[in-house]
């Protein structure tokens, strides 16, 4: 956190419109991140989580991609919270709180995303701390659409059967019989 | 065979007649693993509907395309004695083809497909069009799959003598097998689906040797393996057979991460972004390719072909893949899988020419590896009791034969000893199908013996294929296998200069596997037709569909040889029927390497002769006179000397012992390599476990309870009384710590698992920092 | 802007991503962190994009949201499976896997 607070510092644009709506909404980012993985209601987890999702699609308008914001809005929100919203339905999660969800382990799995988060922010630090992102316009959808289905033909066809690999699998798994 | 002489005949005293359709079956080769393929598709899903079962429309394929590669190999000939060779012109491997209307070209000579321009000025042009239009000889025809970036992914048909000479090979053996199957697994519980992989497993080889890319090769080669593994487990509800299956298909997994390397390295190293095999080669000929990486890439192939192709230290699937039923054991090992590592070889062979340095050396991997497979393979088929592993044994040690001859440079030899190869080991096997089916057991010792005397058509045809394999003069094995010691140009004592350098320790490997081999056939043959029945009831003859195919088989067995006859055998006018087989088959222009010719000797083939029959000499007097002769005395049915010299020697029964444990390799893969690291990755996952993430804390805990308790329990207790209390809790304590070891839990796994990228991460970052 | 700032905002989802899969016992919520973790790198990716101006950044997010909505279906496909089974999504009980 502090990290990231020395690095937008750093930065003498500070208080260009984007860096400060980039500033707020990490801020939500992070909030909400941190509420998914702290709050004992597994109900209010995923509803936090629509707000970290939420945000990272405005940091890809931020970033000039607006295809992806958009689907990440459809296929994010739209779709992945609610089969989660179905999934604690379905498995009768209590909707209120339930102090058994979070396991004992805490202080171990603080140890090891933090040194993560160490060895990580070091590496960026050191290795992109020049680099500057310049929006001059959004990339069109066009030229994604061309990209996907020229260049990226074979990854595309590939992703295609993995999901019908996961469809047929998810059904093969979860029916009753 | 016949067939084919009278063909060649034909096609060089009229040259135009067939030239019409017969470029056209060049430019369709692709007609030719089609229908094996439909015809899978068909049995697989009507066959059980069907009056035979779905056989019928197997054989019929395969019929057919046996038929098309005859007409096939027809016009290459036709289109071979067309040809004026590039030597004569001048200049080859890159052309401007001004000549057709393509003038703006410059094209590798093979993507001129030559039919082409044949067929348009077919009658105008006459016999000089093949100089003019066809600078390469191969008939290359392909088209674009698809485009991912730069890179085209073409499909296509390469034919050359080579892949000619292997439809024709495959398609025949496939075809008897076809025949002879359908009465020996008549009655079997998947006996459509048997015929519909059989159709499958020969549809793959067809489209392996036709690839005209390496990545089409690599889906043959795939699909090729992936029917074997359907096929070595047919009958998979016997555990052994499907253990051998997945035996098999784990250890060609190794050699094709091999393959895998060097499709990667020759793609972009010297097919500069191109798949296609013959600008691969152009390229590696022209000498535009790096050496290192034409080094690693081979030996990477070399890997893929030490597992499909069974060479030594990877070949332990292949005896194993006898608990398939026979006939699968004949297409495996005689035209299909195990080829398809040596056709790889032969395909790539510029590849293995620059990076092995063939040409000029004494020494190299492909051929080392040859050579001793040949050699352990060969001795390893002393102790097998089970005919079909004798056979398999021989298999490798023959393919052996088959790499060492592409190491040291006698492309031809090796080629030519897969052609005849692939008869008489078929022939072999089926026969061997043919006894056990009569006995009901592939066990020579305990079930066959003296089966001459009913199965006298049988015992022909396997002692003709057995003096064939052994290399008898004037049989099949002898041609090719005096050409492949020729080629090592060993010594040169004996005027055979190989003229790719002094492969001595080649030369006398195979003359060692020579006598090997007659020996162990010898063996195999007395143990199976001579001396009493050891089995139960009475043998029979098998039926014709069982007979035909092997008495065809024989036939190729005692003449194959006769198609290359060695340079100056016969002197006079029919001094062109020498050496047919190499004219014909052997690439010329700018695709491949200069093939060098061995100069044949007379006195080498004696001397090779020599040892080979003093192999089946020493072999006959052990069986035939002494063995048997004391059978008779005794009144026994012996299967060996009960005091010979494995059991009088120390080291004579070492050895045995190594041989009958097949130098340890299997303990070494399952129990060493497996077993050490299996364990070892476990035991060290423990460890951590234990020691660094609870053992710190708990250890401390529970020693300073156990203390007190122990203190208390003394004072309170009686000694006795404690003791026993005390190695319980002892015992029970350590049950604990052993417990905790595994917890089984998937999130403190997760934990390491991101803890141990950490570290390792923060490691890479302070090593780059400094 | 700076790049840094959205990759060390994404490093800090990721390592948020990673505390939620150690720490829960929920199924569900296991599944919830990994989502964290797939969209840092989506953030990731894109960012990279931008910053050389080429599309294959914002592809391969769009390859990652199709393979996270995958990587959902049969996660919870297991979750339920789970469920039926063992009355019971706690994956500290799921510890068959001790030898």
């Amino acid at each position: 956190m502090s990290a990231l607070l020395a690095a937008v510092s750093a930065d003498s644009d500070l208080f260009v419109a984007q860096n400060v709506f980039f500033g707020i909404i990490a801020l939500l980012m992070i909030g909400s991140a941190l509420k998914v993985v702290t709050t004992s209601n597994v109900v209010h987890a995923a509803l936090w989580l629509v707000l970290v999702l939420g945000g990272a699609a405005a940091q890809f308008i931020l970033l000039g991609s607006e295809f992806v914001a958009v689907t990440q809005v459809l296929v994010y929100i739209g779709a992945v919270v609610v089969l989660f919203l179905f999934g604690v339905m379905l498995t009768r999660a209590s909707m209120g709180d339930d102090e058994t969800v979070a396991g004992e382990k805490r202080v171990m799995a603080a140890v090891v995303a933090g040194l993560l988060l160490a060895v990580m922010s070091v590496a960026l630090i050191d290795t992109f701390s020049d680099d500057r992102v310049v929006i001059d316009e959004p990339q069109l959808v066009g030229t994604v659409a061309d990209s996907i289905f020229s260049q990226y033909i074979v990854p595309f066809e590939a992703v295609s059967v993995l999901l019908l690999a996961a469809l047929i699998g998810s059904i093969v798994v979860a029916r009753k019989d | 065979m016949n067939l084919l002489l009278l063909a060649a005949e034909g096609a060089t005293s009229v040259p135009l007649a067939v030239s019409d359709g017969a470029n056209w079956f060049l430019e369709h080769a692709w007609i030719v693993p089609l229908l094996p393929a439909l015809s899978f598709l068909v049995i697989l899903f009507f066959g059980k509907r069907m009056p035979r079962k779905g056989a019928e429309v197997g054989i019929a394929a395969v019929g057919l395309a046996f038929l098309f590669s005859v007409v096939a190999g027809i016009a290459w000939i036709d289109h071979r004695d067309n040809f004026t060779l590039p030597e004569e012109s001048g200049e080859h491997a890159l052309v401007i083809d001004g000549s057709s209307e393509s003038v703006d070209q410059i094209v590798l000579a093979a993507e001129e497909t030559p039919a082409e321009g044949d067929h348009a000025e077919e009658g105008a042009a006459g016999e000089a069009h093949g100089e003019a239009e066809s600078p390469t000889i191969a008939v290359h025809s392909s088209t674009t799959w698809f485009h991912n970036g730069d890179v085209a992914f073409d499909a296509g048909i390469l034919v050359d003598g080579l892949s000619v000479v292997l439809l024709f090979v495959v398609t025949l053996v496939s075809l008897l097998v076809h025949i002879y199957s359908t009465d020996y697994v008549a009655g079997d519980r998947r006996y459509t689906h048997f015929f519909a992989f059989l159709s499958l497993f020969t549809a793959s080889m067809l489209f392996f040797v036709l690839s005209d890319n390496i990545l089409q090769m690599i889906v043959g080669w795939e699909l090729v393996g992936v029917c074997s593994w359907v096929l070595i487990g047919h009958w998979w509800e016997e555990k052994p057979n499907s253990d051998a299956a997945m035996k098999a298909f784990l250890t060609n997994r190794v050699g094709d991460v091999g393959l895998l390397v060097g499709v990667i390295i020759l793609f972009w190293a010297a097919g500069h972004g191109s798949f296609d095999i013959l600008t691969i080669n152009s390229n590696i000929i022209s000498g535009g390719v790096s050496h290192t990486a034409l080094v690693v890439a081979a030996m990477s192939l070399t890997t893929a072909v030490m597992s499909k192709s069974g060479q030594f230290v990877l070949h332990t699937w292949l005896p194993d893949a006898m608990a398939g039923p026979t006939p699968v054991s004949a297409l495996i090992h005689a035209a299909t899988m195990v080829v398809a590592g040596i056709y790889m070889v032969a395909r790539l062979y510029p590849v293995f020419f620059e990076g092995m340095q063939i040409g000029g050396s004494s020494i190299n991997l492909l051929a080392t590896i040859g050579a001793i497979t040949l050699v352990f393979g060969g001795l390893l088929a002393f102790v097998q009791n089970d005919i079909k592993k004798v056979l398999a044994y021989s298999t490798i040690s023959q393919l052996g034969y088959m790499a060492m001859a592409l190491g040291v440079g006698a492309w031809t030899a090796a080629v030519f000893h897969l052609f005849t190869h692939a008869f008489f080991k078929a022939c072999l096997f089926l026969g061997a199908g043919s006894a056990s089916h009569a006995v009901h057991s592939f066990d020579m010792k305990t079930d066959m013996g003296g089966l001459r005397k009913w199965m006298p058509h049988t015992y022909r045809t396997f002692v003709v294929a057995s003096l064939a394999l052994a290399g008898v003069f004037p049989l099949a094995g002898f041609w090719s296998k005096d050409e492949i010691l020729a080629g090592t140009g060993g010594w040169g004592l004996f005027g055979g200069t190989g003229g790719n350098g002094a492969y001595t320790f080649h030369l006398v490997m195979g003359t060692v596997g020579a006598a090997l081999t007659g020996a162990y056939m010898t063996r195999v043959i007395y143990l199976t037709f001579f001396g009493e029945f050891r089995g139960h009831g009475t043998p029979h003859e098998s039926g014709r569909r069982i007979i035909v195919p092997l008495y065809i088989l024989a036939a190729f067995a005692l003449f194959a040889g006769l198609f290359n006859l060695p340079a100056g055998f016969i002197t006079g006018n029919h001094s062109s029927w020498q050496e047919r087989f190499g004219h014909y088959v052997e690439p010329v222009a700018g695709y491949f390497p200069p093939i060098s010719h061995a100069t044949p000797s007379y006195s080498l083939a004696i001397a090779s002769s020599l040892v080979a029959l003093a192999g089946i000499g020493y072999a006959y007097w052990y069986y035939f006179v002494k063995v048997d002769r004391l059978a008779r005395a005794t009144g026994e049915s012996l299967t060996e000397l009960p005091d010979g010299f494995v059991s009088k020697s120390s080291v004579a029964r070492a050895g045995h012992t190594l041989l009958v444990e097949k130098y340890y390799l299997d303990h070494l893969y399952t129990d060493v390599i497996a077993g050490t690291t299996k364990g070892a990755i476990a035991r060290g996952a423990n460890w951590v476990n234990q020691n660094v993430i609870d053992g710190t804390v708990d250890l401390a805990g529970r020693t300073s309870v156990k203390a007190g308790q122990l203190t208390y329990d003394k004072i309170d207790q009686a000694v006795v009384d404690g003791t026993v209390n005390g190695s319980g809790r002892i015992s029970d304590a350590l049950g604990g710590i052993f417990r905790r070891v595994q917890t089984g839990k998937v999130q403190q796994y997760a934990a390491l698992l991101f803890a141990g990228a950490a570290i390792l991460g923060g490691i890479l970052v302070v090593v780059l920092s400094l | 802007m700076l790049l840094n700032q959205f990759l060390l905002l994404a490093a800090l989802l990721f390592c948020i991503g990673v505390y939620g899969v150690l720490v829960r016992r929920n199924g569900m919520l296991v599944l919830m962190s990994v989502e964290l973790i797939l969209n840092s790198v989506n953030i990731n990716l894109v960012a990279f994009g931008a910053l050389t101006d080429d599309v294959g950044g914002e592809v391969f997010a769009l390859f990652t949201i199709a393979v996270a909505a995958a990587e959902v279906g049969v996660g919870l496909a297991i979750v339920l499976l789970m469920y039926r089974n063992r009355r019971s999504i706690d994956l500290s009980q799921a510890d068959l896997l001790k030898g």
